[in-house]
Formats: C-alpha cells, structure tokens, sequence
C-alpha cells in the first residue's frame, strides 16, 4: 500500500531507517551505514525542499537528484517509496533476483534520474543538467548527492571546477561528510580537510549544517537560488550508522547488514519503531 | 576529415536544435565554424574529459543530442568507464568523437596513436561504431548519427586522408570501393584502406585480380552483415588497430572458419621510434607493400614471393 497523509520530515527518516534495516537484512546487503547518514538529508529533500510530483516522476519541471553515492540506493528507495512514488511492499525486493531494485541505484525504480555505483560520476551528470537548464532559462534546481570518500575521484574535482567557472546557480552537491570511507577513516586514508575551504577556492559558495538537524538542513536546501549565483556545497557533517548505538562510527557497517532476526529488532528498537 | 566532419555537422545542427558539441580544449581551426554559429550549443569544457563525459550525459539526459570531441585516446579511454555507465547504460545520444584515428599523429607518439579504441567500445551496451575511410564517408556518418541518435563513436582521422569512395558510401555493410571481379577480397576500415586501394591497384595491374570492401559501421555486431564477403577464397583484413577487438576479429567472428583470412593489423607492442604516419604503417606491416604482400603470400602464388609476408 502507499502512504495517504503526509507526514513530517522526521517520520519520514526514521520510516526510511527502519525500511532500510529490515531492506539490508533481507537481502544480507552492504552499505548500511552510509543509509543511515544520508537518510535525514533524503528525508528533508523528498519532504521539504524539493519541487517534484511523485504521481509524475518525469514532470519537466521537477527538481533533479542525482544519487552520486549510489551505494546507499535502499536509503533512496525507501524515501521514494514513503513519497509515493511505488509500492512501499516493493521495498521487500530489495537485492532479490529478478528486482528493480539493484543495490546500487538503478534509473529502472520511478523518481530515480540516474543509475551510479562507481563513484566520481554523479556531479559531472549533474553539472551537464544544470548546464542545460541554465542555457534553456528553466528554473529547475539540481541536486548531487555526494559520500565524502567519493571526493578522491578526481573527475568530482573537474566538476567543481566546471561547475565554480560556469556559475551554475541552480546546482547543489550535498555532501554526505560522514568522516568514514571505504577502509578507513579520510584521516587516514585521504583527508579532505579543509573541505569547505576547498570548495570556496573553486568559487563555490558553503554552507556547513548539521547532517541530522532538519531544520537546519531546510534552511540550507530550500529556496531557488539565482541562475547564474555561485553553485552551493552543503557540507553536511553526518555519523556514519546514525541512530544505532553499536553501528555509529563504525566502518564494519559499510559492509556488514544486521544479521540475525535478534539483531534486526535491536535495530529496529533504536530506530523507535518495531516491527 | 575534421573539417568534413564539422562542416555536416554545422548541416545537420541547422535542421536539429538539439544537437551539442562538447570539446576537450581541442578543435583549434576546426570546431570555431560551430562555436561562431551556435554558441549556445557549443562547449569547451577544458581538459578534462571525464567531466566532459558526464556533462555529455546530463545534456542528453536532458533533450540534447550531443557530440564530444577530443584526440582518440582523451576522447575514448580516459572517460572509458563514463561512456560506459553514464552515456551507454542510459543508453543516452551521445557521440564520442576521436580525432586522429590509428597513427595518424605519428611522430607525436604512443600517447596519440588511436590503435585500441575499437577493441575498448566494441563490448559496450548499445553502441555504434562507426570508422569512416574518408571526408565522404565521414561526411555520412554525421548525417546517418544525427538520424539515429544512440550511443555513439565516430573515430576521424586528421586531415588530408585520400578519398577512396566514390560516393557516400552505405553505412548498412561492406561498401566496395575496388571493384575487379577478384577471388581475393582485402576489406578495410577508416583512412588505411587508402593502402589497401593502392595495393589493390598495384595488384591488378599485375594480374592478380583483387577488391577492395571498406567496412564502415563496425558495431552493434547484429548491424553487420558479411554476406557479401562469404563468395571471396581469400580475405585479407587490414586495420590501423590492434588484432585485439578489431576488424579481423570482427570478420572472422562473421565469417566462421573461412578457409583463407588474414589479419594485417598494429602490433601490441611498437618500438619507440619516432615515424611518420607512412613511416610507422610501414613498420607496423600495414601498408601498401605488406597488403600486396599479403596477398601474394596467401594463396596459390604463395610461393611467388619468398620469405617475409604480413
């Protein structure tokens, strides 16, 4: 069944928490830590900020995301899903032979614009977008929703660049700055610091929230900024595995899913909400 | 060709608004035509041809028909994986343009030389090839890629190639360009089959009767039909590419175990030394001299011409 009343951007986070978890369980899936950081900037994007119909995915006039860190795709689902935008019940063919819903984001599921999983390419699509609603005089907004890890890609680096010389106002990337990629912390492995200082220097301009805080996020995401402004980084400072105690932090859960039915309820418990 | 290829796509952008050129800070005394007449729809988008890759993919996924242009290699392999997931998988109209097909940079080096990118595209979902021979036949490319707009590689040579069509030649298979009523068929593709012409004329002035096929659309491989190849005792293929991935295979894979084919292709691995483009075929064994080499060796006179042979 679908969702009939609207519900508050919180509800819709911790909703998508809990799809994600029962999602990654079933499916013995990855990538749940970067679900749960990301889950509060998709709730206040589907819920809050963005200008689209989910009863018309392909609306002109929609706002576009681009999910760049393709990996934390069942966060994305399960927002979409609570949108409307399908059957909340599809959400159980998470990963499942013969599904739509690939583990790395698939442009096959309706609201999803563009399929990735290998990183680095979201923000140059998104920047051919942007591009061309600039040259066209639309008034649509893109968005690129970014992993902090995905910022050694240096084809992120030629989009910024490109994006900062191009004055692509209407051009958001989200930065899903979570502190922990693939095999390590990016303070051992590649530090980004001073990421808003790095952005600035390509003539970006910066807003750095609270990835969690919805009305702080809001704030950062919501209003149509002049087409030809600077494009907007919003460095949102997450926790990986946010909202379960055992997972915070951790980067066993960027590859680990709960495991046992136990464990799943315990997670599910955090999450305030059981099955 | 650069400028045969600019010159239709300016035709073809005058009748379709939607078409986009993209260029990797390449194109001096090429592309201004198109930049002067649609500013809008032109981009250089700096050296960075990844970023180019998905702009190209954004643009489309937005109504444009979009063409890259770049040198082989930058065009190609440096974005290999964009064309691959954001232009390919989306199955979005893009055409990736290489300037400067197989060595025709020469003394400029390996890191110019186009001689892998048929091989790295071929496998890609739902994508075209196509490897025009001259001004004429890249002339039809552009017309036929504005018509059927879909993942796309035009691969170019520089300027200055010889026009061996004697028309724009079909893109639906083989197009013969020598015609001798020869049992032997040398079947090329891009700018090398002006060798192949000129060994096939050298040829039937001896008598040894041989045709010569340019072969233009070399993917999607359910494009491609052969037939007209099959009646031919021998076949030789000449490429400026690597055996692996390129025209031999493809001919082989399409003929089934024909009793007498033979590959003339680059090898995997050139010396550095500095050559021409005449200079580098000749090594390479792809020239005039190989392919009728070639010939002669294959077959029946095999025994005419001694040692050496392609």
């Amino acid at each position: 069944m679908s969702r009939s009343m609207p519900i508050s951007v919180a509800e819709l986070a911790s909703r998508a928490r809990c799809h994600v978890a029962r999602m990654v369980h079933r499916a013995n899936a990855s990538h749940i830590g970067g679900c749960f950081s990301l889950a509060d900037i998709l709730a206040v994007l589907y819920g809050e900020a963005l200008d689209h119909r989910p009863e018309d995915p392909t609306w002109q006039e929609r706002d576009r995301v681009i999910l760049s860190k393709g990996h934390a795709a069942a966060a994305l689902y399960a927002v979409l899903a609570e949108s409307n935008y399908f059957a909340i019940e599809e959400l159980q063919q998470y990963g499942q032979d013969g599904s739509r819903l690939l583990t790395h984001v698939s442009h096959g599921v309706p609201g999803v614009e563009f399929s990735t999983g290998s990183l680095g390419h979201g923000l140059p699509v998104a920047c051919g977008k942007a591009l061309a609603a600039k040259r066209s005089g639309w008034a649509w907004r893109t968005f690129a929703l970014l992993s902090d890890g995905e910022l050694d890609e240096g084809s992120n680096w030629e989009a910024i660049l490109f994006a900062g010389h191009h004055r692509l106002g209407r051009l958001t990337a989200i930065i899903d700055y979570n502190k922990i990629q693939s095999f390590g912390t990016l303070s051992e492995v590649l530090d980004l610091h001073p990421l808003a200082d790095k952005f600035r220097a390509f003539r970006w301009d910066v807003a750095e929230v609270n990835g969690h805080d919805h009305s702080k996020l809001c704030e950062a995401l919501a209003g149509r900024r002049p087409a030809d402004a600077p494009p907007l980084a919003v460095i949102a400072h997450t926790v990986k595995g946010k909202g379960v105690d055992f997972m915070e932090h951790r980067l066993k859960y960027h590859y680990s899913a709960p495991r046992s039915g136990e464990q799943l309820q315990e997670v599910l418990r955090q999450l305030e909400r059981t099955e | 060709m650069r400028t045969a290829f600019i010159e239709q796509l300016i035709v073809e952008a005058r009748r379709n608004p939607s078409i986009f050129l993209i260029v990797g800070d390449l194109g001096y005394s090429v592309v201004e035509p198109f930049a002067a007449e649609f500013p809008r729809r032109f981009l250089n988008a700096g050296v960075a041809e990844q970023n180019m890759t998905g702009l190209a993919a954004g643009l489309a996924s937005e109504g444009h028909h979009v063409f890259t242009y770049s040198i082989g290699n930058f065009a190609t392999m440096r974005c290999l994986e964009q064309i691959r997931n954001d232009v390919c998988y989306h199955r979005y109209p893009v055409t990736v343009v290489a300037v400067g097909a197989g060595m025709s940079y020469g003394n400029q080096g390996m890191s110019h030389h186009c001689v892998q990118d048929i091989g790295c595209l071929r496998g890609l979902p739902h994508m075209t090839i196509l490897s025009p021979a001259d001004a004429k036949a890249a002339k039809a490319c552009v017309r036929w890629l504005a018509e059927n707009p879909s993942p796309a590689y035009l691969r170019i040579g520089k300027a200055g190639e010889p026009v061996v069509h004697a028309a724009e030649p079909s893109l639906d298979g083989p197009c013969q360009i020598v015609a001798h009523d020869g049992e032997t068929a040398i079947v090329g593709t891009g700018p090398i089959l002006a060798e192949a012409v000129a060994a096939a004329e050298q040829l039937n002035q001896a008598g040894r009767s041989v045709d010569v096929w340019a072969m233009t659309r070399l993917a999607p491989a359910r494009a491609i039909d052969v037939g007209v190849l099959a009646r031919y005792n021998r076949i030789i293929t000449v490429e400026e590419h690597v055996a692996a991935g390129g025209l031999g295979e493809i001919i082989r894979s399409r003929l089934g175990a024909h009793r007498d084919l033979r590959s003339l292709c680059v090898p995997e691995s050139l010396e550095a030394v500095c050559g021409s483009q005449a200079a580098l075929r000749r090594q390479a064994g792809i020239d005039a001299i190989a392919i009728v080499r070639a010939v002669i060796c294959s077959g029946p006179f095999a025994a005419d011409a001694g040692a050496g042979g392609a």
